[in-house]
C-alpha cells in the first residue's frame, strides 16, 4: 500500500527512511530560535499527551522525574566512577 | 585526588554545561501555567489549591502594604520547596546546599525589608532596636545587642537553609555507606541501619519542606515589622 507523497521537510522523524536521514536533518532549523521552538514544541506535546488530560495520574510527572534522575546520573558519572574505583582499591 | 563525602556538593558540570543551571530551571517546568479553561487538569488544580492556601496563610499577618510581596514570597517558597524535594532523588544535585545561592536570596530580601522600614517609618523601625520595658541602665548594651541581631539575620537565614540541607544529605550518604559496607559482614546490623536510613529519609523530606517554609515565614515576619 503506497503512502501519500509528503515533502521530506514535513515528515516526522519516525517516518523518515534511514537513507533520507541526512537530507532530512538538512531541512531542520538549527538556529537558536529554531532550537527554542523545537524545545517548546516538545514540551507542548509531552504536556498535552500526559498531563493536560481529564484523568491524569502520576505517570506524567513520574516519567519526567525518572528522566531527570537519568540526566543527573549522566552529569555526575565522571565523579561517581571515582566512588566505584575507590571501593575496589 | 582525595575523594571525600563532601564531593556530592561540588557543582557538577558536563561538556562545560553546569548541572546547577538545569537544577535551578527545573521547578519552572514542573508548574505549568493554568489555561483559561473553567476546569483545568488535575496537576494544575492541585497546584492552584496549594498555592492559594499557602499565600492566604502567609499574607494573613501582614498589613495591606505587605501584600505587595505576595507574589515574591509565594514563588520563593514554591521554588525552595521544589528544589529541596527534588534534591532528595538519587543522583540529583541540590542547589540550595550552596551557600552562595541561599545568601543571594537572604541578603537582598532582608535588606529590602530594612530599607522599606527605614524609608516609610524610620522612628518605628529604629524603635524595634529597644524592646519595651527595658531597665534604664541596660539600654546602651541592649541597643548594641539588638543591632547585632538585626545584622545577623541575613546570615542566619542563608546559613540555616544551607546547613540543614547539607547536614541532611551528608547523613543520608554516611548511613547509606554504612549499610552498604555492613551488609556482607553483619546482615542484622545492616538491616537495623537500613531502618534508620528509612526514617532519616522521611525526616529529610519533612526538613526539606519545613526549611523552605521557615525561610519565607521569617522574611514575612521581618516585613511585618517594617511595614
Amino acid at each position: 500500500m503506497a503512502d501519500k507523497p509528503v515533502a521530506l521537510a514535513q515528515k516526522k522523524l519516525m517516518d523518515v527512511k534511514l537513507g533520507q536521514l541526512p537530507s532530512w536533518l538538512g531541512t531542520r532549523d538549527f538556529t537558536p530560535n529554531g532550537l527554542l521552538g523545537s524545545v517548546r514544541g516538545g514540551y507542548e506535546r509531552y504536556y498535552n499527551k500526559y498531563i493536560n488530560v481529564k484523568r491524569g495520574g502520576i505517570g506524567g510527572i513520574a516519567m519526567f522525574i525518572a528522566g531527570y534522575i537519568a540526566l543527573s546520573y549522566l552529569w555526575e558519572y565522571d565523579h561517581i566512577k571515582h566512588d566505584r574505583w575507590r571501593k575496589y582499591h | 585526588m582525595m575523594v571525600s563525602f563532601f564531593d556530592q556538593f561540588a557543582s557538577p558540570s558536563y561538556l562545560g554545561i553546569p548541572l546547577i543551571a538545569i537544577a535551578i530551571a527545573l521547578p519552572w517546568v514542573l508548574y505549568p501555567t493554568p489555561s483559561s479553561r473553567w476546569i483545568n487538569n488535575r496537576l494544575i488544580t492541585a497546584q492552584e489549591w496549594f498555592i492559594n492556601r499557602s499565600t492566604n496563610q502567609l499574607m494573613m499577618p501582614l498589613s495591606v502594604q505587605g501584600h505587595k510581596w505576595a507574589l515574591l514570597l509565594t514563588s520563593l517558597m514554591i521554588f525552595l520547596i521544589t528544589i529541596n524535594m527534588l534534591g532528595l532523588l538519587p543522583y540529583t544535585f541540590t542547589p540550595t546546599t550552596q551557600l552562595s545561592l541561599n545568601m543571594g536570596f537572604a541578603v537582598p530580601l532582608w535588606l529590602a525589608t530594612v530599607i522599606i522600614g527605614m524609608r516609610n517609618q524610620p522612628t518605628v523601625a529604629l524603635g524595634h532596636l529597644l524592646p519595651e520595658g527595658t531597665p534604664i541602665p541596660l539600654i546602651p548594651v541592649l541597643i548594641i545587642i539588638e543591632t547585632i541581631s538585626l545584622f545577623i539575620r541575613p546570615l542566619a537565614l542563608g546559613v540555616r537553609l544551607t546547613a540543614n540541607l547539607t547536614a541532611g544529605h551528608l547523613l543520608i550518604q554516611l548511613i547509606a555507606t554504612a549499610v552498604f559496607v555492613l551488609l556482607p559482614m553483619m546482615p542484622t546490623v545492616a538491616i537495623l541501619t537500613a531502618a534508620v536510613l528509612f526514617l532519616l529519609t522521611l525526616l529529610e523530606v519533612a526538613v526539606a519542606m519545613i526549611q523552605a517554609y521557615v525561610f519565607v515565614l521569617l522574611l514575612s515576619l521581618y516585613l511585618q515589622e517594617n511595614t
